[in-house]
């Protein structure tokens, strides 16, 4: 029961409401005012004039003849064919997760169960792995790969991904089979099973809330790389993320930038989509390293 | 678990991680030892009625067969880690000899590539780690007095600038404080000085790359001292109010030791993420002001046509290195704790 001390304002709680009613408004802000202006004309979302143009819609009114337009969604999806670099995103994505996650529990689950030295030697490898900054490795692969001649398709950058993505996803899911009791594929070991078998009836019956929440970090690295994408994909081939780079790149010309706003707002809805869907389940990811120790 | 199980269950993932992770970084330090090769010239004489005359010209056939033969370039030791453009000893040691003042020192230093991208990765990540922590602190114990239904909507609205990819979410706020842009616009309205912008000042680009970063990892820093804020253990919170401590006291006291591991684990995860900061830099076309070391790999890879495999090598190396270097405390006691734990 909440006693009269802890109900009562006091300039601390005063101090810490403000601060997050301020981050708050931080943190929402850029993005309802891009969603907002991404249906108007430049001159009203970028107006040096006068910044309630974006709000009015005073020069969009002026070119369209209405204070909505869908003049950039046209633009980025009809006229830059933004639905093949989503398409290219989708196949990415697709794989990446499904094939890191069957990696991963695999490995995962091996991790979990080992109480031998070279467990643990492979898990600091993975950490140190995860530190390092991606670009330094595709700078490795980019020679071989062109002499290879695999450069520039989907299947090369699906694997790097896989890979860029393992430490990650071995930590999350080591820790987390670390919290199956063992005694539950043990038993039925004792019972007959092979550890395989123990494995394919016993765990993955119960692991699917630790591989989904791993699999959405999965989703969330696959899908908002950019550094692999653009070195290693050529331009047939380009995710949304290069694509949406590459038409700042290329179309500073008047009324193209609207094109990429409305490809951000476009890359944006699926992750809001996520975030709506599985917010309990990403933050008991970003946590669960943590917490337990 | 046996010796022979294992290795099968963590084959596929290993093999993943040996052939991506850990031959690349072998294969980033043998291109590191080559240089590109020299274009193949010719020299030819024509001559004519007025005498011969000797021209030079790049023999393209030849050129192309020799990168086609060696694509690797040719051998060049360690040249390019000491070059101008990589720790160049021979530069600073002439700065040195150089330069009366300390000050006239580091600008001399700053006028070397490898040493600007260093200054600002360095400072970038030791500027907004600290921030990201103390706001991030600040948040989650100002979210947990919140009532519970607005709890939820606080973190959902949160998780946005941390989940949107930081290419797109580099460039919404760009767009904001761009001289065109709304915050832009108004702060050169309010200082009347149109001249005030992202891409005039260093100082400014610098400042706004530090606050990209710190609105993107802030909710991270939150999230995870908020689910720890869970975990205070009441007993010990009511023995300390009772003892007469004050509030500001409990959170000084009790709640901050208690988080003290959590703390740690968000600064280590803070510090990788921020050594990498890339994508803020091509969204806010930042390279005349700020490039940070991975921004100059990429540059270097991207150099059309003809790639600088040796000198991005030879920079991934040293950020690598680097990368350990910055990790060694971290490692060292998760080795600690280890070897408690099995004896």
């Amino acid at each position: 029961m909440a006693r009269k001390a802890e109900t009562r304002m006091t300039p601390l709680k005063l101090f810490s409401f403000t601060m997050v009613g301020l981050w708050l408004l931080i943190a929402a802000f850029p993005f309802l005012w891009t969603f907002w202006g991404s249906f108007k004309v430049q001159a009203d979302f970028l107006s040096k004039a006068d910044w309630m143009n974006a709000v009015r819609g005073t020069n969009t009114l002026e070119q369209t003849g209405s204070t909505f337009t869908g003049q950039g969604y046209y633009g980025a999806w009809v006229t830059e064919d933004f639905w093949f670099n989503f398409k290219n995103t989708s196949i990415v994505v697709f794989f990446t997760v499904v094939i890191s996650l069957t990696f991963g529990t695999l490995g995962g689950y091996a991790l979990a169960r080992s109480g031998f030295r070279y467990a643990f030697w492979i898990l600091m490898a993975a950490l140190v792995f995860r530190a390092m900054p991606h670009i330094t490795l595709v700078s490795g692969y980019l020679l071989w790969f062109f002499e290879w001649n695999v450069w520039g398709i989907l299947p090369t950058t699906i694997i790097v991904l896989v890979a860029i993505n393992q430490p990650f996803t071995l930590w999350m899911l080591h820790s987390f089979f670390k919290n199956i009791p063992k005694d539950m594929d043990e038993s039925a070991m004792v019972d007959g099973c092979t550890r395989f078998q123990a494995f394919r009836h016993v765990i993955v019956p119960v692991m699917w809330p630790g591989v989904i929440t791993t699999g959405l970090f999965s989703f969330l690295l696959a899908y908002n790389d950019f550094t692999v994408a653009v070195m290693l994909l050529s331009e047939e081939n380009e995710t949304i993320i290069p694509a949406i780079n590459s038409f700042m790149g290329t179309t500073q010309v008047e009324g193209k930038v609207m094109y990429a706003v409305a490809a951000v707002v476009s890359a944006t809805a699926p992750l809001f989509v996520l975030i709506l869907f599985f917010q309990r389940q990403i933050v008991s990811g970003l946590t669960a390293g943590a917490v337990k120790g | 678990m046996k010796h022979r199980t294992f290795f099968w269950f963590i084959l596929p993932t290993l093999s993943a991680m040996i052939l991506f992770i850990a031959l690349p970084i072998v294969s980033v330090f043998i291109q590191s030892l080559f240089v590109q090769h020299e274009q193949v010239l010719v020299v030819s004489e024509s001559c004519g009625p007025f005498g011969c005359k000797e021209s030079t010209s790049v023999d393209l056939e030849a050129t192309q067969k020799l990168r086609d033969e060696a694509p690797l370039g040719k051998f060049n030791g360690l040249g390019t880690y000491t070059n101008r453009s990589h720790l160049a000893f021979a530069e600073i040691g002439e700065a040195w000899a150089n330069t009366e003042t300390m000050g006239e020192f580091w600008r001399e230093l700053g006028d070397l590539p490898f040493y600007n991208a260093l200054t600002f990765t360095l400072a970038y990540t030791f500027i907004v780690t600290p921030m990201v922590l103390i706001l991030g602190m600040a948040v989650a114990v100002g979210v947990n007095t919140l009532p519970r239904k607005l709890k939820g909507a606080a973190i959902f609205v949160s998780l946005l600038p941390f989940l949107v990819t930081p290419l797109v979410g580099s460039l919404i706020l760009f767009w904001m404080v761009d001289g065109d842009g709304v915050i832009g616009a108004t702060i050169q309205n309010i200082f009347n000085d149109p001249n005030l912008s992202l891409k005039a000042s260093t100082g400014l680009m610098w400042f706004m790359l530090m606050v990209y970063g710190v609105w993107h990892t802030l909710p991270f820093s939150f999230i995870t001292f908020y689910a720890g804020l869970q975990t205070v253990p009441a007993d010990t919170m009511e023995a300390a109010q009772i003892d007469g401590a004050s509030k500001w006291q409990r959170l000084v006291y009790v709640v901050v030791p208690h988080l003290m591991p959590l703390v740690t684990f968000v600064t280590l995860m803070l510090i990788m993420d921020n050594l990498r900061v890339f994508e803020p830099i091509v969204s806010f076309s930042a390279e005349a002001h700020a490039r940070s070391l991975s921004w100059i790999i990429f540059n270097d890879l991207r150099e059309s046509g003809n790639p600088l495999y040796g000198s991005a090598g030879a920079t991934s190396l040293i950020t690598i290195f680097l990368v350990v270097i910055l990790m060694m405390p971290v490692l060292v006691r998760t080795w600690r704790d280890f070897t408690r734990k099995s004896h």
